[in-house]
């Protein structure tokens, strides 16, 4: 095992979505800079669109919706707890944002007139734009890397960030999980775009790989941002989304509520006004799931042969493909059958609710040289696009400080501890398999940290994330792979107790099912209208403070407000 | 510690037949996430070495030869 030292400009960790684009952009804005992408996986095929995407769920498209009606839209659907600013940053260039791919050659649904066809799915607005050839999303991606000269290095897993005596960033290191060589990268900037943390909570199945997220998406990311000092924010907003039962794929709602299909209960009644998804809209989906009318079905049955043939070729050849292999293994056909829907496991997505890493309308964390773009940054509800639009501002950023920063030097002592760190559990004889560990520590995040929260149990959660902490030195790695493993577990008991520590701190509930705390069951405006913000402390304890929430730049009026807490469908009583 | 070795089945299989990973081909390999594919080099083909698995179909639709199934892990079929 070798420990090898490179030295780059801007350091992009993640090579999904966010991530390529914050490479191309820092190249497209100075070509002379020294751009990597480290990726854990291998760019061509990594990250949450391995298999493309079916569609577009934000897009502000001129003629379609206004970026000031998205930022309502956004603002409503998280329960008034947003950066207006940022999420403006991002409606505004969410059109430019698509006329770029699609001059990559993405391929978006238009109708005769060459309009995009955009169809509505959100309460209010208008953004969901269909790509039923979104398929060749990573390749088009790949391309660019390639004609901008971005540098590539695929399986390495980043383990910390380097410091310097100031607090900004001057690198990070990695292990490789084939070979555990150790890196070390010198760098003036580094992008976080490691997605979500998608391997946090335990799917019902029992198995640990079938999360809703792509697993490698372990919450790296995260953990990194956390130990480098950034701010956290919003981290009690869980992500928990409807999906197919036992199968790790929306249904999804997204796609066939343009074409008819909507969430039914076992009656086969719709309940929800709305299928876009949202805390308050998993809330009542929860209820009906577990009530008497329960559990929950996506309805498609009453339609029209060509219409059901339309979707199944989006939904059987897009983002989730084995979807079809799945119905075929259980014997079910959209045309004679509803099919069962269930909740996901928990999840820290920024991407599809609120919980990442704080940054401002540039990218910028709170740590000098760090910027963050994707899943994993806080711009509440960004999906994909969100994280293109950010990855740009991300990698334009990042290569503005360059301009004006020199690399900082690197501190042996920090090197040395990591490297130690991270190689244990290859010497690590006799200890616990990263498997069991795992399969642990995300059982005891089911047990304890899934809404309905109760204080006591996140508690004793807490407690139990404590004892596994002491388990970490016991891991043992049979093998480089095994390795890789061991030092995610690391990253998901770091997500797991920043996800517990946050709950509690918020002593209210809020966006519906994501932060629904049984024993201060109410929203609570008066004391808790405000950001929830999480960092290591001084002590280098885990602290949590608030953040006012800035002055909205798009005011709501009173009736738009309530939109999302009135998904319910109140039957109206029959008139004689 | 004394450690078990439990038997389980993977989702991921390859047809030897059809497989050309002894001609140095690794596009399987290559392209999964969750780097749980690897060539046995005694046989020549790739295998599913980990049962660590998406279901998220990479490996089959990018290998040149149609050697790779993807099925769904028998815990949720």
């Amino acid at each position: 095992m070798n420990t090898i030292e490179m030295e780059v400009d801007v350091l992009v960790i993640g090579g999904g979505t966010a991530g390529p684009m914050a490479a191309v952009k820092a190249k497209e804005k100075n070509p002379a800079l020294r751009v990597m992408v480290l990726e854990k996986a291998n760019v061509k095929r990594s990250g949450a669109i391995s298999m493309g995407m079916d569609g577009l769920n934000n897009a502000v498209i001129p003629g379609h919706a206004t970026p000031e009606q998205y930022v309502k839209e956004i603002t409503v659907a998280n329960d008034g707890i947003v950066n207006q600013k940022t999420v403006m940053a991002y409606a505004q260039h969410s059109f430019s944002m698509i006329e770029e791919l699609n001059n990559w050659g993405v391929k978006f649904e238009k109708d005769e007139t060459g309009d995009y066809a955009v169809k509505k799915v959100h309460h209010i607005g208008t953004y969901v734009l269909p790509m039923p050839e979104g398929h060749n999303m990573k390749k088009v991606l790949y391309r660019q890397l390639k004609k901008r000269r971005v540098e590539v290095t695929n399986r390495l897993v980043a383990t910390r960030l380097l410091l310097d005596e100031n607090g900004a960033i001057a690198g990070a290191m990695a292990v490789d999980s084939r070979t555990a060589d150790f890196y070390v990268i010198r760098t003036k900037t580094v992008i976080l775009a490691t997605g979500a943390a998608g391997r946090l909570g335990l799917p019902a199945s029992g198995y640990l790989f079938g999360t809703y997220e792509n697993p490698t998406n372990a919450g790296d990311g995260y953990s990194l941002a956390y130990h480098a000092g950034a701010e956290l924010s919003g981290i009690e907003c869980f992500q928990i989304n409807p999906l197919i039962k036992d199968y790790n794929g929306p249904s999804c709602a997204y796609v066939t509520g343009p074409f008819g299909g909507y969430t039914a209960n076992a009656k086969g009644d719709r309940f929800i006004e709305c299928d876009y998804w949202s805390g308050q809209m998993m809330q009542e989906f929860y209820r009906e799931l577990e009530g008497g009318n329960g559990p929950v079905f996506l309805k498609m049955d009453h339609l029209a042969e060509e219409t059901i043939s339309q979707i199944e070729d989006i939904l059987h050849s897009n983002e989730r493909p084995s979807r079809g292999r799945f119905h075929e293994g259980r014997g079910l056909n959209y045309r004679d059958g509803m099919v069962e829907m269930h909740i996901s496991e928990i999840g820290l997505c920024s991407g599809h609710s609120a919980s990442g890493v704080w940054v401002n309308e540039r990218a910028e964390t709170t740590v000098r040289g760090l910027y963050a773009a994707g899943d994993l940054a806080c711009v509440p509800h960004n999906y994909m696009l969100g994280a293109f639009v950010y990855g740009k501002f991300a990698g334009e950023s990042a290569a503005e400080y360059c301009a004006e920063h020199t690399p900082a030097p690197v501190d042996e002592h920090q090197i040395e501890e990591e490297r130690a760190r991270v190689w244990g559990p290859l010497s690590v004889k006799d200890g616990l398999p990263p498997a069991q560990v795992e399969y642990k520590l995300r059982r005891m995040v089911n047990d304890y940290l899934q809404p309905p929260k109760v204080t006591r149990k996140m508690e004793i959660g807490l407690q139990r994330f404590g004892e596994i902490t002491k388990d970490l030195a016991r891991l043992s790695a049979a093998d480089p792979h095994e390795l890789m493993r061991a030092m995610e577990i690391h990253f998901i008991r770091d997500c797991a107790e920043m996800a517990a520590v946050a709950s509690l701190y918020r002593k209210e509930s809020r966006w519906g099912l994501y932060h629904y705390r049984v024993d201060y069951p109410d929203k609570n405006d008066q004391d808790w209208f405000v950001h929830v913000q999480l960092k290591k402390g001084e002590d280098g304890n885990m602290t949590c403070f608030t953040r006012p929430i800035a002055p909205y730049i798009v005011p709501l009026d009173e009736q738009e407000k309530t939109a999302y807490e009135k998904l319910r469908i109140i039957k109206e009583p029959a008139t004689i | 510690m004394p450690y078990a070795l439990n038997r389980v089945t993977v989702p991921v299989t390859v047809d030897a037949d059809k497989c050309i990973a002894d001609k140095g081909c690794t596009v399987c390999v290559d392209v999964c996430p969750l780097d749980v594919l690897a060539i046995d080099l005694t046989k020549g083909t790739a295998y599913m070495k980990f049962d660590e698995c998406w279901y998220c179909m990479p490996c089959e639709k990018d290998c040149p030869t149609g050697a790779v199934n993807v099925d769904i892990p028998y815990l949720l079929r």
